[in-house]
């Protein structure tokens, strides 16, 4: 409409917003301030445009398969690219009972680790000890993985997987051959990847209770931990929220995980079996996949562990929010 | 509720000194767990490292090799990332920080949190679909872009963070004689701001440097030194999982040493910035 503007849609964004941010702040209303503001508001929502062409795209390169096998993906159980049968029920059966190994362990760890940083330890040993803990999550995930396959696989086979089966092996979970690689190792790399995650978040809900809590239940002659459990009450829709991110960072664990889980698709009732999970499936041979529906077939998998994570971690945000964010979720009556 | 006996009173005692230690052995144990995994890195790193090691490129079994090309290739490609991912994640920040008080700035936070969890994998299938199957192949360009992906969540949030601690007396002075907010921001709130900014910065240069599943299908890896960005690109952590999974114990020894050089780096940033933060407040 008018040929001396070089730019038309900045131009109007620009007008646009300074009118709503005169208002707003009833500032002077420089044009300074009324690009500023649209420059930054134009990266934040590249940020939402980032995870919206994040779907559309995957979803785009997965409609073959999705048009192909539709819901029947997600029960298949059958993989054999060379067949163009794809069933994604193997990885789906590998992240979630890998995940769930990884939060029986980690979960009372963490616990353990943040009520002796927060309630426990005086300061001056709390402070090197939670920078420590946070070093483990600073290690990357292929680090953990070599640590896995080189260290942690050969233990586990010697020391640890052949007493659980002595003890244990009427079970179906310890039974089968000991190789060290395997869901169990998958699961234990995970708990020591998101222990300190969990840890992290924790100490930050625990630190948010409010003091007069603590003083409360001292004055009515608890003991420190009787105290430290009337904390946890108080903290618990935040370590609720903890333990869902510990959860979602489990699901999506990659490297670590593909480098120690064996990667053969089936369904085992046994943790020494070799397993896979949806992200190792997608590490391991998604440089491979040649064929279109083989590819679209895994981005189908891929979008089904963003999703996932997705709203997992949501979930876990509006948790922890629900304790930290300010005192009013807090103080409430046990 | 309370049994005031003599017996109840000692075995709340009992339950307390137990569950105290209970949890300073969870403490020891987590550390204990880091030490044994850095010192077998040290100790398997230190006895497979040389120099020839750190300047050659990838060759057959049994010829030597080593990591030259991996390691420029990771700071190519961090460099890059950086590049990228920095600037736009302040600006996400201080959209936040100044801007983000309204259901929009609400949404926009919301959205950056999640995004921080995604799974790393699904960057690089994402930066996959984007970049790579347009372009043809895979290149550095496509890997370093994955890698920004991850860095603007995370330098985003501590960018927000570290401007809300700026004390408001500070923006109302520069407010009152009469600097426009755009000025107030980047000549008064920011550099106030910029030791945390760089802190945070420096965190999430460290958490990428680590990053492998994104860049294995979109920097792919390479056996020679580029410097070309439409070019695949080798990487010290594809290098790593290269090695680690290979069936040569020559190569598990390289993977030892490539994952010293890795740790070297992370710690140093890490132990940097620690120290860095310890000597501000």
């Amino acid at each position: 409409m008018q040929p001396n503007i070089p730019t038309p849609a900045a131009q109007y964004g620009a007008s646009a917003r300074r009118w709503n941010w005169r208002r707003a702040l009833s500032s002077t209303g420089s044009t300074g301030d009324a690009v500023f503001r649209v420059i930054l508001f134009l990266c934040a929502m590249l940020i939402l445009l980032i995870v919206v062409s994040m779907v559309t795209m995957m979803a785009a390169n997965a409609m073959p398969s999705i048009r192909r096998f539709g819901f029947g993906f997600l029960t298949g159980r059958d993989w054999n690219p060379v067949a163009d049968s794809f069933g994604a029920l193997p990885f789906i059966y590998g992240t979630i009972v890998s995940s769930i190994i990884a939060l029986i362990i980690a979960v009372p760890l963490s616990l353990g680790v943040a009520v002796f940083l927060v309630e426990q330890a005086p300061r001056r040993i709390a402070r090197p000890i939670a920078f420590l803990v946070e070093l483990l999550a600073a290690i990357p995930s292929v680090v953990y993985g070599l640590w896995g396959i080189f260290v942690l696989a050969p233990f586990l086979r010697v020391y640890v997987e052949p007493p659980l089966q002595k003890w244990f092996g009427w079970l179906p979970l310890f039974q089968g051959r000991i190789t060290g690689i395997g869901l169990l190792t998958g699961g234990v790399i995970l708990a020591i990847m998101v222990t300190p995650i969990i840890t992290a978040v924790v100490r930050d809900v625990l630190a948010a209770v409010p003091v007069s809590q603590r003083e409360a239940a001292l004055a009515l002659g608890a003991t420190k931990w009787e105290t430290t459990r009337v904390v946890l009450a108080n903290a618990a829709s935040g370590i609720a929220g903890a333990i869902v991110l510990g959860l979602g960072r489990a699901i999506g664990e990659t490297m670590a995980v593909t480098m120690v889980i064996g990667n053969v698709p089936q369904i085992s009732a046994s943790l020494f079996e070799p397993s896979y999970t949806i992200a190792s499936v997608l590490a391991s041979n998604f440089s491979e996949a040649t064929d279109e529906l083989y590819l679209s077939a895994l981005i189908q998998i891929g979008l089904i562990l963003f999703l996932v994570t997705f709203m997992v971690n949501g979930v876990a945000k509006l948790l922890v929010w629900s304790v930290t964010r300010g005192t009013s979720g807090t103080a409430r009556a046990t | 509720m309370s049994e005031v006996s003599v017996s109840g009173k000692n075995f709340r005692r009992v339950v307390n000194t137990l569950m105290t230690s209970l949890t300073a052995a969870c403490a020891f144990f987590v550390v204990a767990t880091l030490v044994i995994i850095l010192g077998y890195i040290a100790i398997r790193g230190v006895t497979s490292i040389s120099w020839q090691f750190l300047i050659d490129t990838p060759k057959p079994v049994g010829e030597g090799g080593g990591i030259g090309n991996a390691i420029v290739g990771s700071f190519i490609m961090m460099l890059l990332s950086s590049v990228v991912g920095l600037p736009l994640g302040i600006a996400v920040g201080v959209y936040l920080a100044e801007f983000g008080d309204g259901w929009m700035g609400n949404i926009v936070r919301f959205v950056t949190d999640t995004l921080t969890g995604v799974p790393s994998i699904i960057v690089g299938i994402f930066i996959y679909t984007l970049i790579v199957l347009p372009m043809g192949r895979a290149s550095a360009l496509a890997g370093g872009i994955a890698l920004a992906l991850i860095m603007i969540p995370i330098v985003a949030r501590t960018t927000e963070e570290m401007i809300r601690l700026v004390p408001t007396s500070l923006r109302e002075g520069a407010l009152a004689l009469g600097a426009p907010q755009w000025r107030v921001t980047l000549g008064v709130v920011l550099p106030a701001a910029s030791s945390g900014i760089a802190t945070g910065a420096m965190l999430a240069i460290a958490r990428i440097s680590g990053e492998t599943a994104p860049l294995l299908f979109t920097a792919l890896g390479s056996r020679f030194y580029n410097y070309y960005l439409d070019k695949p690109m080798s990487s010290l952590t594809v290098q790593i999982y290269n090695y680690a999974i290979g069936p040569y114990d020559v190569e598990h020894k390289m993977a030892w040493a490539a994952t010293l050089v890795l740790m070297a780096l992370i710690l140093a940033i890490n132990i940097a910035v620690r120290f860095f933060t310890r000597q501000k407040v």
